[in-house]
């Protein structure tokens, strides 16, 4: 029976399901080929990017957009463009590693709050319905204020405080796969606690939650560029969009609104095309949420 | 209807306890307190004799549970103490701020809410059409903006193109309208542009749900105009959702303008929570975070409240 399947789907040609996809959302494969270009960006910067992004040039201090520096240079000399991509692997790293670590970690224990029940449930949710009801913006910044600044502290706040809203997605969808006939019949056979949730639960919760951690990518790229423009995130001279528009882009604005446009297009391209992704991946997954 | 609303004011009780709770031993775990962060990093020598008589001050010195017990009492007293950092009442120094970042709030859900019922309505009635595209595609674009980097399009447009700057001091609206609306006008709009695309989708989708209701379909079988349908049976049964989405943002609006208070320079209780936070100012952080979490808590209470005033089915036993 496995090799008929098999046959049958190759025949189908490997590409159909993303012609597919192509054709039935064109703004969520949009948004998936500028995510697609942002990683290669991001990964090959040192060969991309037409200029180094830390050295500081006073003899360059402004300069407006030509031929030598396509986005303008900042307050310190230093190439814009060459910082945008540059900060879209800062942006990427810790736009993946939040989501992930928060997505993951949030939705194991919502799996497993499902999955107990009773006690155990009620006191993670009250504990979640506490942390959710500040805005996440707060809870990232008590988080950094404890651990600290830097790149992996940053990657660490944030999914810190995606961690309950992924608990409560998943726990709701859990909710529904623990009643199924399989778990109880992986619980009959005598299956640990442990082996019911990771082979029997969690790929059932598979589909909402990666719809979720699409969702999160857009909102860690927006939460980071926001720490990072408080000053609270990425520090410098490292490159990224949200500390870019901190300081002289801000007092210098009228002077060389190069400094401010640029790496706020940055910012909104990215998590646009996060978010359109995000919405067709949802709706391709999830024909009951389309609307 | 009366028990429910005394029920459902007691349960916030423990709430906001167990808020406090977490709240009073969360800053102490922060690194650093106060005064290693005003005497030492301050650049002057002191002796530890001085370091300790500035705690004692404080009450730094006193044991966790003495200080908790301390300022649970004060509650009681509706006291929040006074901000460690300027010597001032923590009630006085967040009513300061409160004013302002409450009518933001408020200017920026009649924005976002003016903006999003027809936009949400329109885009669920023209389905898949490129009315509907067009809505979607900005309701999307506002999730992405960072409603900050709006802010400095803003003041970069007014700046080049006017040649003007919002007011910087803040003005309050019964003391000269004009001015206060001068200032607030444009953070209001960065952020609710943000907030009417969270709510536009949610309008859109409810309708969506709505419009495929039989009592709908009756309703136009029967030959009744779009309009009225629209006004009559779909909208006030779509509201629900929408109406949840407007209050639980009205609720973080207040404590989550931090990053657009910092453009516009407005003194609130965003930039008022980063400056507690980073002078570590137990009692002024503790009073803001719980005036974050009773914020949140009022607003889902009221929009309990509204459900069943919209909704006569709810009755609430």
């Amino acid at each position: 029976m496995p090799g008929s399947t098999r046959g049958w789907r190759i025949n189908r040609g490997r590409f159909r399901p993303w012609l597919r996809f192509l054709r039935r959302y064109p703004l969520g494969a949009g948004g998936a080929a500028v995510v697609v270009v942002m990683v290669l960006a991001g990964l090959a910067a040192e060969w991309v990017a037409p200029g180094d992004p830390v050295a500081a040039n006073f003899g360059a201090m402004f300069n407006a957009p030509n031929r030598a520096h396509w986005f303008g240079t900042d307050a310190f000399g230093r190439d814009v463009l060459s910082r945008i991509i540059f900060g879209a692997r800062t942006a990427l790293v810790i736009g993946f590693g939040s989501s992930l670590l928060g997505a993951t970690i949030g939705g194991a224990i919502g799996v497993a709050s499902a999955y107990f029940g009773g006690i155990t449930d009620l006191l993670v949710q009250r504990l979640v319905d506490i942390v959710i009801s500040f805005p996440i913006i707060v809870v990232a910044m008590a988080i950094v204020a404890i651990i600290g600044v830097g790149t992996d502290k940053l990657v660490v706040a944030i999914a810190l405080s995606f961690l309950p809203r992924a608990e409560r997605v998943v726990r709701s969808s859990a909710l529904s796969v623990r009643e199924m006939a399989y778990v109880e019949a992986a619980r009959a056979l005598g299956c640990s606690h442990g082996r019911i949730i990771r082979r029997h639960m969690a790929p059932n919760v598979l589909a909402p939650y990666l719809v979720m951690l699409t969702s999160f990518l857009g909102q860690a790229i927006l939460l980071e560029a926001s720490l990072s423009f408080l000053g609270l995130g990425i520090s410098e001279p490292t490159p990224a969009w949200g500390l870019m528009l901190r300081g002289a882009a801000v007092d210098f604005v009228q002077r060389a609104p190069w400094m401010a446009i640029f790496p706020g297009l940055a910012i909104s391209i990215a998590v646009l095309a996060f978010n359109v992704f995000g919405d067709a991946l949802r709706d391709a997954f999830d024909p009951r949420l389309r609307t | 209807m009366t028990r429910y609303i005394i029920t459902r004011f007691l349960l916030m009780v423990p709430t906001l306890l167990a808020v406090g709770v977490l709240i009073f031993v969360l800053v102490r775990v922060v690194p650093g307190d106060i005064v290693a962060l005003r005497l030492v990093l301050g650049g002057s020598f002191v002796t530890p004799q001085v370091i300790e008589a500035e705690r004692a001050r404080l009450g730094l010195n006193k044991s966790m549970w003495a200080q908790f017990s301390e300022w649970m009492t004060g509650m009681l007293r509706l006291d929040l103490g006074r901000s460690m950092w300027s010597g001032e009442p923590v009630a006085s120094e967040i009513g300061l701020r409160l004013q302002l970042s409450l009518e933001l709030a408020v200017i920026a859900t009649a924005i976002a809410t003016a903006i999003a019922i027809p936009m949400g309505t329109l885009a669920a009635v023209y389905r898949g059409r490129w009315v509907d595209q067009v809505i979607q595609v900005i309701s999307v674009a506002g999730l992405s903006v960072p409603s900050f980097w709006l802010g400095i399009l803003m003041i970069l447009f007014l700046l080049s193109v006017f040649n003007y700057l919002p007011p910087l001091v803040f003005t309050p609206l019964w003391q000269d309208p004009k001015a206060n609306l001068a200032q607030l006008i444009w953070p209001a709009l960065a952020v609710g542009y943000r907030y009417s695309a969270v709510a536009t989708r949610m309008t859109r989708s409810a309708l969506l749900e709505v419009l495929r209701e039989d009592y709908v379909r009756t309703a136009s079988a029967k030959g009744l105009a779009t309009g009225i349908i629209l006004r009559k049976h779909a909208l006030p049964n779509a509201l629900m959702p929408v109406v949840t989405v407007i209050g639980l943002e009205f609720a973080f609006l207040i404590g989550g303008l931090v990053v657009t208070e910092q453009v516009f320079n407005l003194n609130g209780i965003g930039k008022l929570i980063v400056d507690a936070i980073a002078q570590r100012d137990y009692t002024l952080i503790q009073g803001l975070m719980l005036l974050v979490a009773v914020g949140y808590i009022l607003v889902n209470f009221l929009v309990d409240l509204l459900y069943a005033w919209i909704d006569p089915r709810v009755a609430y036993q």
